[in-house]
């Protein structure tokens, strides 16, 4: 009796009924591609052409030539003018503009003592002098509105006034590494292959045991010799090769359509990646173990999903969450990935230097490998 | 691990199973000799199922002691796999795997060697007139020729004792008397094999029986034996009336039930009677030119007295 004969029954078994499910096979490739597609070009923190209003209570040359100005950052578009501010706010309410900018009947006396403009250098005390040039009313339920809007709090007016900019020595420099154009695709694209594979390769095995059951398979399958860690092989194998398709996609298409920059060592990467695949499969398989249906099933895998994407430093920075998230975020393979996989692609960091990580995910494979097994009955009650 | 007596394959003590509030199989007694057919009769959800179950080491018993081969279970269930093949009631190999690979899977999970497995499939494919549907996709075959794959995987890997679950349930009468034929091939060959029905001239083949009712045996033994110790004797009556004198006769306490057919009614009267026909003529109903006889048991009369299903038949 040779249990890699029965793991390899199994494997084969499992890879026939996944090639003749070609919903689910389609699903292996369009599901990196389409999300791919999606966060790379519409998810951008980068707020451009935010639509706001105005209200012009000076009605000069100048502050028109201020509303150009503005315009010429690209971060908002003007597109309304109220006359009155209850109008504003209404527009506001109603999201038809983001913000409205208040430009007061005194702003060419405010600009002239304005110290953006450098025409002399007041003192900050004097209230006559640190008045602003206009006000912002934003939106503010919105962070990365706001912040877009908060970041033209200082911008310089220089030009409005036709001399020569004023040049100022900024406190600190800040030299950007790995991304220095900013761009918010750089950190998507690895980021994006780990939430890809702990959403598909959780659900690919989440249903695993459940379908033998629901299909009337299992009551053959406990009867035959199969012993149950073999079974968990044998159904995890196939998806790894699945899992491989998937990142190859992702950080392949990723690098030819946003070019972003693949520095590390490939073999590497590989090392990870698989072992990141075989944590996900896993947990699917424990998922597997404790549903009833395969509702359940799909129920309990978005219950993990939703921490992955949220917590594992995908969408927002780990170390900017609380010590509690920090330790459920600490718990999932996709955390840990998601360092090792923006480690190595990002920054080419060796992967020893991460080994933590690595292995975090190894002992993560193993015991739930045993833990799906233990759980496994070869009964029906 | 005690070994059984030669010569039984199977061998229960008041085994039981209870599911919440349902005894599914109460106290039940069973042995089974080996290299015979021995069968299951009873209504829909009287415990065959239940009983084969725990007997295959799927289900632990609430109570009770079983020995399958030398193992005692349920703890030797995962010992005693090998050794056993299991049709279940529903078909439960791939749909969307063709027969050939549904075959290999099983032949691998058994731990057949490569050469010995295309060998036995190939001979199995023959036997069981699958050569043609090798390539068909198992979902998309038809009754019959499913249980005829069932069977072949369940007989892939030479089991000495075989359990089959209703196998016939989806099966025209025709393709019944060749799945039968294939049965007593196997025990020829020297399987034993235990088979639930609930078709009587399924049961009536067998070696030997057991009749179940709401989990309890009711009574086992060859056909031949059960007929003539089923403890009430077979009239027929051919009469003009037979509705109106079947309510009537099924009135009397020593009437186990009264059955209509064709243009005789078909009486069973209890063994306590010693002259059923006299008996039935002294009944008023009973018209003095009806013609009654007394005729050999079927099954179904066995069937009938003893559950005392059809007394109150209609
Ligand atoms: N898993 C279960 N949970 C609760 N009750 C059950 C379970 N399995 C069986 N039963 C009950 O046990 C009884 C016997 O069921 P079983 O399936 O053994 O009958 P059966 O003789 O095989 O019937 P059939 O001819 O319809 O297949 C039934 O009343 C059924 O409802
Ligand atoms: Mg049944």
């Amino acid at each position: 009796m040779n249990p890699l004969i029965r793991v390899r029954a199994i494997a084969g078994k499992e890879f026939l009924q996944l090639k003749r499910d070609r919903m689910t096979f389609g699903m292996i490739v369009m599901i990196p591609l389409i999300q791919l597609l999606l966060f790379g070009f519409a998810i951008n923190t980068n707020v451009r052409h935010l639509p706001v209003g105005v209200v012009d209570y000076s009605n000069s040359g100048l502050s028109r030539v201020l509303i150009q100005t503005i315009s010429a950052t690209q971060v908002v578009t003007f597109t309304r003018h109220f006359t009155s501010m209850p109008e504003a706010e209404e527009a506001i309410a109603s999201a038809q503009v983001r913000a409205v900018l208040i430009i007061p009947a005194d702003v060419s006396q405010r600009l002239v003592r304005s110290p953006s403009v450098g025409l002399g250098s007041p003192s900050a005390t004097d209230a006559e002098t640190s008045r602003p040039v206009a006000q912002w009313l934003v939106d503010g339920s919105d962070t990365i509105v706001a912040g877009a809007i908060k970041g033209l709090r200082s911008m310089p007016l220089v030009e409005l006034l036709d001399r020569p900019s004023n040049r100022t020595t900024p406190t600190f420099e800040v030299t950007m590494l790995y991304n220095p154009e900013q761009r918010t695709v750089v950190n998507i694209v690895p980021g994006l292959a780990a939430i890809i594979l702990t959403m598909t390769m959780i659900m690919f095995t989440s249903a695993a045991i459940v379908r033998e059951r629901e299909r009337g398979n299992m009551e053959m399958l406990i009867t035959t010799p199969v012993r149950p860690i073999e079974l968990m092989i044998g159904k995890i194998v196939p998806y790894i090769f699945i899992g491989a398709i998937q990142v190859v996609i992702i950080l392949g298409l990723g690098h030819q359509l946003f070019n972003v920059p693949i520095n590390g060592n490939l073999l590497q990467l590989a090392g990870a990646t698989l072992l990141f695949i075989t944590a996900s499969l896993t947990l699917g398989l424990i998922i597997s173990t404790i549903a009833k249906s395969q509702l359940q099933s799909m129920q309990m895998t978005i219950f993990v999903l939703l921490p992955s994407i949220l917590l594992s430093g995908f969408m927002f920075p780990y170390e900017g969450m609380p010590l509690a998230a920090q330790y459920i975020a600490e718990a999932l393979p996709a955390t840990h990935f998601m360092r090792l996989i923006r480690g190595v692609v990002l920054k080419d960091v060796d992967v020893l230097n991460l080994a933590a990580d690595m292995y975090w995910l190894a002992l993560f494979t193993l015991g739930g490998l045993a833990v799906a097994s233990i759980r496994f009955k070869k009964r029906l009650d | 691990m005690t070994r059984a007596p030669a010569g039984y394959v199977i061998q229960a003590e008041q085994l039981s199973r209870r599911f919440g509030d349902t005894l599914a199989v109460q106290e039940l007694d069973l042995e089974v000799e080996k290299g015979r057919i021995y069968g299951f009769l009873g209504p829909n959800g009287c415990g065959k199922t239940t009983t084969i179950r725990m007997l295959t080491g799927l289900l632990k018993p609430s109570a009770g002691r079983v020995q399958v081969l030398e193992f005692n279970l349920p703890d030797d269930a995962e010992k005693l796999r090998l050794h056993i093949g299991y049709m279940t009631q529903k078909f439960s190999l791939y749909d969307d795997l063709t027969v050939l690979e549904n075959l290999r899977f099983i032949a691998r999970i058994y731990g057949l060697t490569a050469k010995t497995q295309k060998q036995r499939i190939d001979e199995l494919l023959s036997i069981y007139g699958l050569q043609p549907k090798a390539k068909q996709l198992a979902g998309s075959m038809s009754g019959g020729q499913r249980q005829r794959l069932s069977l072949a995987a369940a007989t892939l890997h030479k089991p000495e004792l075989l359990f089959l679950d209703e196998p016939t349930s989806a099966v025209d009468p025709e393709n019944r008397r060749e799945f039968w034929e294939q049965l007593f091939d196997l025990s020829d060959q020297g399987t034993s094999i235990l088979v639930s029905t609930h078709y009587m001239d399924e049961a009536e083949r067998c070696h030997k029986l057991a009749i179940l009712e709401n989990g309890i045996k009711r009574a086992d033994g060859s056909p031949d034996q059960l007929m003539l110790e089923m403890g009430s004797k077979v009239v027929e009556i051919s009469s003009a009336d037979l509705r109106q004198l079947k309510q009537t006769l099924i009135r009397l306490p020593e009437v186990i039930s009264a059955a209509q057919l064709g243009a005789r009614l078909r009486v069973l009267v209890k063994d306590s009677v010693a002259d059923p026909i006299a008996f039935l003529t002294r009944q008023p109903s009973v018209k003095p030119d009806d013609q009654l006889s007394l005729v050999r048991p079927s099954l179904e009369d066995v069937f009938v007295t003893c559950t005392g299903s059809g007394r109150d038949a209609p």
